[in-house]
């Protein structure tokens, strides 16, 4: 009731509120329209012939619509093979990244042994380190074991993230201890409580981790740019960049690839969005 | 029989103890030896590299260099001519624009989603969009979006103003190219954690303002900021190590350039270590960009007494 009182008490007249309201859409209309132009005019595009593409004034929905661009880009390069390796390797760092995090975050989490806290700290500040400090030894010794120019390089790369480590064992504290007690006095082994009590009651934070992860991997461009040369491993970022170098004045193409390299992960979060914002507001408020 | 009913169970719990400290480590290991070899390794190898001198090839051609390398890099060490001097100072400025443009944007996106709104989970899914699309792609539709005759200028012109370049190749434009696209991606991330943040403010806080006879703009000033400090606090040190790793969006659009105008710390770093292969220079100028980065975050957290609040 108070709280009526005080929302009527706030907005004087009725007109005041209006005012208020619509001017907050209004806001919120212009932001919206910021952020989606960029996208609305890669469709519109993608959708020209290039020679229209920088006529004025602007046809957002072009009379002729020439979908056979989305057609054009499949032969014009190896596109498929792009989509291909990155879903590959995304799956890959995935499913790798779960498994080793959330193992190694269940003994961080759950048991006690010497150096625990010390060995997590460690994990913890190398998070704050950039990667591009060490980014070059890396490669140095990544090439030495022969992994220059594959895929499993960069699947090496990202599959023992200490980020993973640390988002897992966060959710995994917040179950409780009683149920690892109970479960190891009913005979119940380490290995068993991981894969049938923690594992299906971290449900929300594996899927953070995929979510990030598959993003994160999707739209990685500094790694393949290093590690990847032949056309035949590259993934799809550094693919629609050779692309974009090659048919530089092909705006309407570019454009169509570039939108197609979009869809899947929008897709991915548009599913899975309420376990992306959970997870950032969680790493957020936890620091 | 006192001592042995003690000894007994002692003994019994240290071999438990080694049993279970040794399953624990089976569960680390996958995990562990992955992160020796991928990341510790690596980072204690770059720290070495700094001291040595090579150019590529065999490890034969190692040599030791002492500090050479931090003496080439910072000799005659200026903000208008030296390399590392120009990538700091426009890493440098990039940040100062880019933290709080986003936090700016963040914090309203996040204001105007707050309370009840019509279809708040779609702006926000909107608003959030832009962080999730591929960079490649979006940087290629932002350069063509900045070009001579894209539609950023077509409409400025339109407007009165006078825009006759492409901004990706303007000595004064390719910089707020380059922070434009940055806050477009970013204000949407920080915004849920904004949001985060706005939810855990107490009712009763603005409750009490309300009876007190505050203004909208009072209880902001007073409460909302205040309130939020925290978080304001953690964005502030995300965004600022985000914008010290900025190179993306440098190669897809300006290529650091005109000339050096827009060349990032690492920009540097991956010229001299792909295209140079001055691995121990490169490796120097990692640890001036690690240094730079713990410094900011040493400074933040020392300042963050006087500013944040705890509640």
């Amino acid at each position: 009731m108070t709280t009526i009182s005080l929302t009527q008490k706030r907005y004087k007249t009725k007109a005041g509120r209006i005012v208020t309201e619509t001017l907050k859409i209004l806001f919120l209309l212009f932001f919206l329209v910021l952020a989606l132009l960029p996208f609305v005019w890669m469709l519109s595009a993608s959708l020209k012939l290039d020679k229209d593409v920088f006529r004025y004034p602007i046809e957002w929905i072009p009379s002729v619509r020439h979908w056979e661009n989305y057609v054009e880009i499949w032969q014009q390069v190896p596109l498929l093979t792009y989509f291909k390796n990155t879903a590959l390797l995304s799956i890959g760092v995935t499913v790798m990244q779960i498994l080793t995090s959330s193992f190694a975050a269940y003994a961080f989490a759950k048991m006690q042994f010497r150096g625990r806290d010390v060995l997590f700290l460690c994990y913890i500040g190398t998070i704050a380190i950039p990667w591009q400090v060490y980014m070059l030894p890396q490669f140095i010794m990544m090439r030495y074991m022969g992994l220059y120019d594959t895929l499993l390089a960069l699947l090496v790369l990202q599959s023992f993230s200490a980020f993973g480590v640390f988002l897992m064992r966060q959710f995994f504290l917040s179950v409780p201890s009683e149920l690892c007690e109970a479960a190891r006095i009913d005979g119940l082994s380490e290995y068993g409580i991981w894969a049938r009590i923690m594992l299906p009651l971290s449900k929300p934070a594996i899927a953070t981790l995929i979510i990030f992860t598959f993003v994160g991997t999707w739209n990685d461009f500094m790694g393949p740019l290093i590690y990847l040369r032949s056309d035949s491993v590259k993934t799809i970022q550094v693919g629609l960049r050779r692309f974009i170098q090659e048919y530089s004045s092909e705006f309407n193409l570019i454009m169509a690839a570039s939108l197609c390299s979009i869809i899947p992960v929008a897709i991915v979060f548009l599913f899975m969005q309420r376990y992306f914002i959970e997870g950032i507001a969680t790493t957020g408020i936890k620091g | 029989m006192a001592q042995n009913s003690q000894a007994a169970p002692r003994r019994r719990m240290s071999k438990l103890q080694r049993k279970n400290t040794l399953i624990a480590y089976s569960f680390l290991a996958p995990n562990f030896i992955g992160f020796i070899i991928i990341t510790m390794a690596p980072i204690l190898f770059s720290i070495v590299l700094s001291f040595i001198n090579w150019n590529g090839g065999v490890l034969e051609n190692m040599s030791w260099a002492g500090l050479d390398n931090f003496r080439e890099i910072f000799t005659n060490f200026n903000f208008k001519r030296s390399d590392l001097g120009i990538t700091l100072k426009n890493t440098v400025l990039y940040a100062l624009a880019t933290v709080p443009l986003t936090i700016v944007f963040a914090l309203s996106f996040a204001m105007l989603l707050n309370k009840a709104v019509k279809g708040a989970s779609f702006f926000r899914f909107v608003f959030f969009f832009p962080y999730v699309a591929s960079i490649v792609a979006v940087c290629a539709c932002w350069n063509y979006l900045l070009m001579k005759y894209g539609i950023v200028n077509t409409f400025l012109n339109s407007i009165g103003f006078n825009f006759t370049k492409s901004w990706t190749q303007s000595r004064s434009l390719a910089m707020w190219a380059l922070i434009i696209v940055a806050v477009w991606r970013g204000a949407g991330y920080y915004m849920i954690m904004y949001i985060a943040g706005l939810q855990n403010i107490p009712n009763e806080l603005y409750e009490a303002a309300t009876v007190d006879g505050a203004k909208a703009f009072q209880k902001f000033w007073k409460i909302t900021l205040p309130m939020l400090t925290p978080t304001t606090f953690f964005v502030t040190i995300m965004t600022t190590i985000q914008c010290f790793k900025v190179f993306d969006t440098v190669v897809l659009m300006t290529e650091g350039g005109p000339g050096r105008a827009t060349k990032m710390l690492v920009n540097y770093i991956f010229d001299l270590s792909f295209n140079q292969i001055k691995y121990g220079v490169a490796s120097a100028v990692a640890m001036v960009l690690f240094v730079v980065v713990l410094l900011i975050t040493i400074f933040q957290f020392r300042a963050e007494k006087k500013w944040v609040n705890y509640f």
